[in-house]
């Protein structure tokens, strides 16, 4: 890890001006995507702001939705009753992530801004183009086996977003609060945060150099309440996942009303499906809809050779958490 | 009195589940492993290791590392010092891979060290290993046997010249074309690292210009000693090696490797000691790996299931300078009774480094091939997969002809099969359901040898009921501290309390490393000899003490039991070891001996006669009898159809071991065994790309390890088992032998739930699906 | 049984980085041999705030409170909380594992919750309770889940054993030690190659009733 100045920032405005300041800068909560990357030379900054003691807190109700601060911890929002009683889906999407003390670590915001677990990203011995932009993609012919499958491109095929969180607030609509140095707040969208890796996968989200995230806010849906989670990994725990699925529905007198569809661990970025999601409102719940809405998910999809599984391992993700919350 | 043999001698605390010993110092922080040894003015050592695969270095710039304040030196293959020798310059080269980097420009594998950092702080050297600026000279490497490039080869020999590449009994081939039942099928390993929790360090003090004391984690200090002298051309004696703790080896720090070396020789560099830990990352390029590796198994059996041939080839992959490669025959030689059997290996060189023993090297990728092929000709005959095993049960070792030792494997498939409920299970695969879930029930047998061994200790007893016993050995978690305090208190009477036993040292008398399963019945049977000899001694004392109630007795009429001396005729004229002490006015008495474990022990005490004399097989000279453990695993799975994911829920093991010395320490080492099993079965997979010749998943998140949440309750027993041929206490050796089977079971069982045989390990999530999408 | 091995000198020995000419001045040492002096007594969060000097730059004096005794270090900020202990306070029961939150073997409680001190910086945990595996036990007596992993064999390298024992405690205080299920999912993040998993939920669960 290079040696940088710690500066700690006790107003937002300092930390985002501190940043503006000082192209190298990065800002730190949790620390636990930043150090890691920066133990593996992936990142370099001769500066981290450290912004916890920013006021970018509370897990709140409001007449948007449920409002939580950038700053809250993992473990606090994914057990938070507001949370689990609301909004299932991202408390699932929050408890089955990483380990109890790094959820313990990590904010909400650092999550949504975790960085890519491919393999040629994280050791710089390879190319990258996400890394090094110009330099190649080795994990085309190679080793993808746990890369996208959706949203790719010639540049980069790395599933940008590992985690969790974010698919569950993709499915939910959530929408974030991005403050900049000059105080000014914007809100984006999640499902307009993130960006498709295009010849630009270096350029991850819209977030602009000076701008931190300090809130996301999601709606308080009947499908937001009625939603699920599901991950599927290797191990039974702490691990990423192959594939999962954030799922709502509404459903009012037999026929689904509304549906929220979003895959995580195949694509880029997490993949909201508005295909399936068309395929399900209107009809009423049964597996061979879920399995229409599956296909159609998928339907995008540019498997390789040793990520292929991912197509049929997504759909059934899919029909499976859709059935659990029909049930 | 009597000499060395087995006694089935009363035991006061060994078997019982005594806590560790060195149990408080670990659960309490007190524990200091290698890295953690404190030793004034000690600096920072870290690796800078090669990006590439192949080529040469063409020039290596340090000037922005330099810079890096508290940089202490930087040494690349153009100041290193040179050791007097390398590894391929030693006649006798035992210890693993026998290429030492950063002896000129070339580079081998990816990850090879190519200049190490040494620094005040140990964030400043690794900077400062990050800032220097290595050019290559590429070439396209390969990157296993799978490779167009590689070429693959017979290597006469394996293993440094220990074992030969093809091994033939009976005519196999023929047997196999005439067989009633041909099943044919090919095994993939992945590769496998052995990943202790505990990364592999070095701290390196020279004590004067030759005189070194080397703190490492060591499975054997006494190769460490031995490998440092040969390479740095110094008598042993001037050489310590220290290992008090070590955090897990599972074999790859039984071998020595470079880190070690070139650590010394930075230390000798700055005249300062100096500590190197691996990165994890590091851990994947520098202490071997279970090497990828294929294997084909042509079974033939009659038509009610007896084995009758088994033709068997492995093709892996090994380094450029080596010759190694997991013997998986072994266990197919000798675990049924099959009359006709082969194998052979073959070989491709790549640009990796060599592959080392990962625990129940050989026995564990061997027997997944066996016990699943066995599995299949079980179903296709429509017999149930403990039956077949049961019909070709070897009632001697028909690898060599020899009678077994002991072998109470009836009594574990018997066991096991109760704890299990195993007559419950359904045997046309795919049958039973849980909801969504497949349930499926699997079994194998597990074998491991009694290897060859000896070591010495030194006993010393002192007049005041306290005894320190001594040995070079060393505790992997595996319990030594524990059951050698038990073995010497009983030996010597006194109370686990009254014993301290000290291991880890190359002061110490030389005892074997931790591997294949040969230190607790090797250092016990020291521990025993050395025992012995304090008796001798003591009994001389009180025979020639008018005090004492045996004087004048002669020795050869005194027996020793529980630490005290009696007529053997007349049991009750007798006294302690320690009254008769205590009144000859010396302080303590020492004793030493040597103790051997395995076909030594047999020929010491019972030469040769179980020997077959028609059998003209190498291991003829080893003795008599054959030695073995034996075991048998049985196991439930989960496995959903939809999502391909694999769920161990129960598990029993029982096993035939001998003499367990500490049942719940025994009991740990045998869950931890298949737990270890388990993760090569379904998660534990290093991947290379195949075009750099490098690792895309070397670290813990990316290299799967099972979680506490994989794991279901485990039985585990032993069945009784007394064994006087192997060893003075028949202790079977049980590092492996939990392990070995696991990977058989686990695919047995899902099998049973799919009726898709998946032979490809570990079996993932895809692996299922796709299996799922073929027909039954 | 052997001693382990002690330090032949106080802590802190290999820690003390050599003055890189950074603007930060040293804290002087009083009798503080090798990098180590006791800071004055410990600060209140507020003042923490002013007391502490937001901008840490090169080597700096960091006052760490690790089981209820302040410490003072010079290291750079970018020492890991898991180096300052082991390296700069010769606290070497927290383990490295993985040094990048992939096993748990470095776990310690800051301010009563479990972190991974691998993955965090020594300079944020100013002001903040540290707690690691040597503050556990009250002199020679163990705690409850101390006892409870010798009693139930938790361990067998222990080399990860801090790291779960510290897991574990938190484990119980955070209320998931409810069932056999609970423990195993909420200890995951605490891997251990010499797989004691089952006598690890053992242990847990038994600790879990007793307090």
């Amino acid at each position: 890890m290079n040696n940088f100045s710690y500066y700690q920032a006790d107003k937002a405005k300092d930390a985002t001006s501190a940043k503006r300041a000082d192209k190298s800068a990065a800002f730190i909560a949790g620390g636990t995507t930043l150090l890691d990357l920066m133990k593996l030379n992936v990142e370099n900054h001769d500066q981290l702001i450290d912004v916890n003691t920013l006021p970018f807190r509370g897990v709140e109700m409001t007449k948007n939705g449920l409002r939580i601060g950038a700053l809250e911890r993992m473990s606090d929002v994914g057990e938070h009753p507001l949370v689990v009683k609301n909004f299932p889906a991202v408390s699932q999407s929050l408890l089955l992530a990483a380990s109890a003390q790094l959820r313990n670590m990590a904010s909400i915001g650092g999550n949504i801004l975790q960085r890519t677990r491919c393999g040629y990203f994280r050791d710089t011995a390879f190319p990258c183009n996400k890394r090094e932009p110009g330099t190649g993609c080795p994990a085309l012919e190679g080793d993808h086996r746990n890369l996208a499958i959706l949203g790719t491109s010639e540049a980069c095929i790395a599933t940008s977003y590992p985690g969790d969180l974010s698919v569950a607030l993709t499915a939910l609509d959530a929408v974030l609060t991005l403050e900049n140095a000059k105080g000014k707040q914007r809100e984006v969208p999640i499902t307009r945060f993130y960006l498709l890796p295009g010849s630009t996968p270096q350029k991850e989200t819209v977030l602009e150099d000076d701008e931190l995230l300090v809130a996301v806010t999601i709606p308080q849906t009947v499908a937001a309440q009625k939603s699920l989670y599901l991950k599927v990994r290797e191990r039974t725990s702490y691990a990423y996942a192959l594939a999962s699925a954030a799922v709502g529905l509404e459903v009012q007198g037999g026929i689904i009303r509304a549906a929220k569809v979003a895959l995580g661990g195949v694509g880029t970025q997490p993949w909201r499906s508005p295909e399936a999601e068309k395929m399900l409102v209107g009809k009423a719940p049964s597996e061979a809809v879920f399995r229409a809405a599956a296909e159609a998910a998928l339907r995008g999809a540019k498997p390789r050779e040793h990520n292929a599984f991912k197509v049929e391992m997504a759909q059934n993700t899919l029909v499976r958490a859709l059935s659990e919350v029909a049930a | 009195m009597e000499t060395n043999q087995t006694k089935n001698a009363p035991t006061n605390v060994v078997g019982k589940p005594l806590d560790r010993v060195d149990g408080p110092a670990k659960v309490t922080g007190a524990a200091r492993y290698s890295a953690e040894i404190s030793v004034p003015g000690t600096v920072y050592g870290v690796l800078k290791t090669s990006t590439i695969a192949k080529g040469r270095i063409t020039s290596i710039d340090t000037s922005r590392a330099a810079k890096e304040p508290g940089i202490i030196t930087i040494l690349t293959h153009e100041n290193l010092p040179k050791p007097a020798k390398t590894p391929q310059q030693v006649e006798k080269w035992r210890a693993a891979q026998s290429y030492l980097p950063m002896q000129d420009a070339q580079v081998q594998y990816a990850g090879q060290p190519v200049a190490l950092v040494v620094a005040d702080t140990l964030e400043r050297a690794t900077q400062a290993a990050a800032l220097i600026n290595v050019t290559y000279q590429a070439e396209a490497p390969i990157d296993s046997f799978h490779d167009p490039k590689a070429e693959l080869f017979d290597p006469q020999k394996i293993q440094q010249g220990k074992k030969d590449s093809h091994v033939v009994r009976g005519n196999p081939q023929q047997a196999f074309d005439g067989a009633a039942i041909r099943h044919e099928a090919t095994y993939v390993h992945a590769i496998n690292h052995h990943s202790p929790m505990e990364p592999a360090a070095t701290l390196a003090v020279w004590e004067g210009a030759d005189k070194l004391t080397v703190y490492e984690s060591s499975q054997n200090v006494t190769m460490h000693q031995g490998a440092l002298a040969d390479l740095l051309g110094m008598p042993r004696e001037q050489i310590r090696v220290v290992t008090k703790y070590i955090g897990g080896g599972f074999g790859c720090k039984g071998s020595f490797w470079p880190h070690t070396i070139l650590t010394v020789l930075a230390a000798k560099a700055v005249n300062r000691p100096v500590k190197l830990a691996l990165t994890r990352q590091q851990m994947f390029t520098g202490v071997g790996h279970r090497e990828d590796q294929e294997q084909t198994l042509k079974m033939g059996t009659t038509a009610d299931g007896k084995l009758v041939s088994l033709v068997h080839t492995k093709r892996a992959t090994t380094s450029p300078w080596d010759n190694y490669t997991e013997s998986n025959g072994k266990i197919l030689d000798m675990l049924y009774a099959c009359p006709n059997y082969s194998t052979t290996y073959e070989l491709a060189r790549a640009n990796v480094m060599t592959s080392v023993w990962m625990r129940a090297p050989g026995e564990a990728p061997g027997s997944f091939a066996l016990e699943s092929s066995l599995d299949d000709v079980a179903n296709q005959l429509g017999l149930d997969p403990l039956e077949i095993r049961l019909r070709n049960y070897a009632d001697y070792d028909h690898s060599n002809g020899k009678p077994w030792s002991s072998k109470s494997l009836k009594q574990c498939y018997a066991r096991g099969a109760e704890l299990f409920g195993w007559d419950k299970r359904q045997a046309k695969p795919g049958q039973n359901r849980r909801g969504r879930l497949l349930v499926g029930h699997g079994m194998a047998t597990a074998s491991y040898p009694v290897h060859s061994s000896q070591g010495t200790a030194r006993v010393r007893l002192f007049a005041d009921g306290h005894a320190v016993v001594e040995a070079g050995a060393t505790d992997l978690g595996t319990g030594t501290y524990t059951v050698m305090t038990q073995v010497s208190a009983d030996a010597l009477g006194l109370a686990p309390e009254k014993i301290r036993f000290e291991l880890g040292d190359t002061r110490l008398p030389t005892a074997p490393g931790s591997g294949g399963s040969v230190a607790a019945g090797t250092v016990a049977s020291s521990i025993m000899a050395a025992a012995e000899d304090v008796w001798d001694k003591v009994v001389k004392m009180a025979v020639a003490d008018k005090k004492s109630p045996l004087y004048k007795a002669k020795p050869a009429d005194v027996k020793v039991e529980l630490g005290r001396m009696f007529l053997t005729k007349d049991p009750q004229k007798g006294e302690t070891l320690v009254a008769a002490l205590v009144r000859s006015g010396q302080p303590d008495i020492e004793g030493s001996g040597t103790g051997k474990y395995g076909a030594g022990y047999e020929e010491k005490n019972f030469g040769q006669n179980g020997a077959d004399p028609n059998n003209d097989s190498k291991e003829k000279k080893t003795g008599g009898h054959s030695m073995h453990s034996f075991g048998a695993h049985f196991c439930e799975v989960e496995v959903d159809p939809d999502l391909g994911t694999v769920r161990i829920t129960r598990w029993v093991g029982v096993h035939g071991a001998g003499t367990v010395l500490n049942l719940k320490t025994a009991t740990s080492q045998m869950i931890g065994g298949a737990i270890y099993g388990i993760g090569a079965a379904l998660m534990e997979e290093t991947h290379r790309d195949a075009s750099f010749a490098r690792y895309t998943n070397a670290d813990l998140a990316g290299y799967h390890i099972p979680v506490n949440a994989d794991i279901p309750e485990i039985k585990v027993e032993f069945v009784p088992e007394s064994d006087p041929y192997i060893n003075y206490l028949g202790v079977k050796g049980i590092g492996e032998l939990g392990m070995v089977g696991v990977a058989a079971a686990v695919g047995n069982a899902i099998f049973n739930a799919t009726g898709r045989r998946l032979r490809h390990l570990p079996i993932t999530p895809d692996k299922v699906l796709e299996a799922l999408r073929q027909p039954a | 049984m052997t001693e382990p091995i002690t330090p032949d000198t106080p802590a802190g020995g290999p820690g003390k980085p050599a003055n890189d000419g950074s603007r930060r001045t040293f804290m002087k040492q009083a009798g503080g041999i090798l990098g180590l002096a006791l800071a004055p007594p410990f600060l209140s969060q507020a003042e923490r705030l002013t007391a502490l000097s937001r901008k840490v730059e090169g080597v700096s004096a960091l006052s760490l409170k690790v089981n209820g005794t302040v410490r003072t270090i010079q290291a750079e900020p970018r020492v890991t909380l898991l180096d300052a202990l082991r390296e700069y306070l010769d606290l070497t029961g927290s383990k490295k594992g993985c040094d990048h939150g992939q096993c748990g073997a470095c776990t310690v409680l800051v301010d009563g919750r479990r972190v991974n001190s691998c993955l965090t910086l020594a300079v944020m945990t100013q002001g903040k309770e540290i707690t690691t595996i040597e503050g556990l036990a009250k002199g020679e007596e163990l705690h409850p889940m101390q006892a409870a992993f010798l009693k139930h064999d938790g361990f067998q390298c222990g080399y990860c054993t801090p790291g779960q024992i510290m897991s574990g405690v938190a484990c119980v205080q955070e209320g998931h030690a409810g069932s056999e299920a609970e423990v195993r999912e909420w200890m995951s993040g605490n891997l251990c190659r010499c797989s004691a998993y089952p006598n690890i939920t053992a242990a847990i669960l038994e600790a879990a009733k007793s307090s």
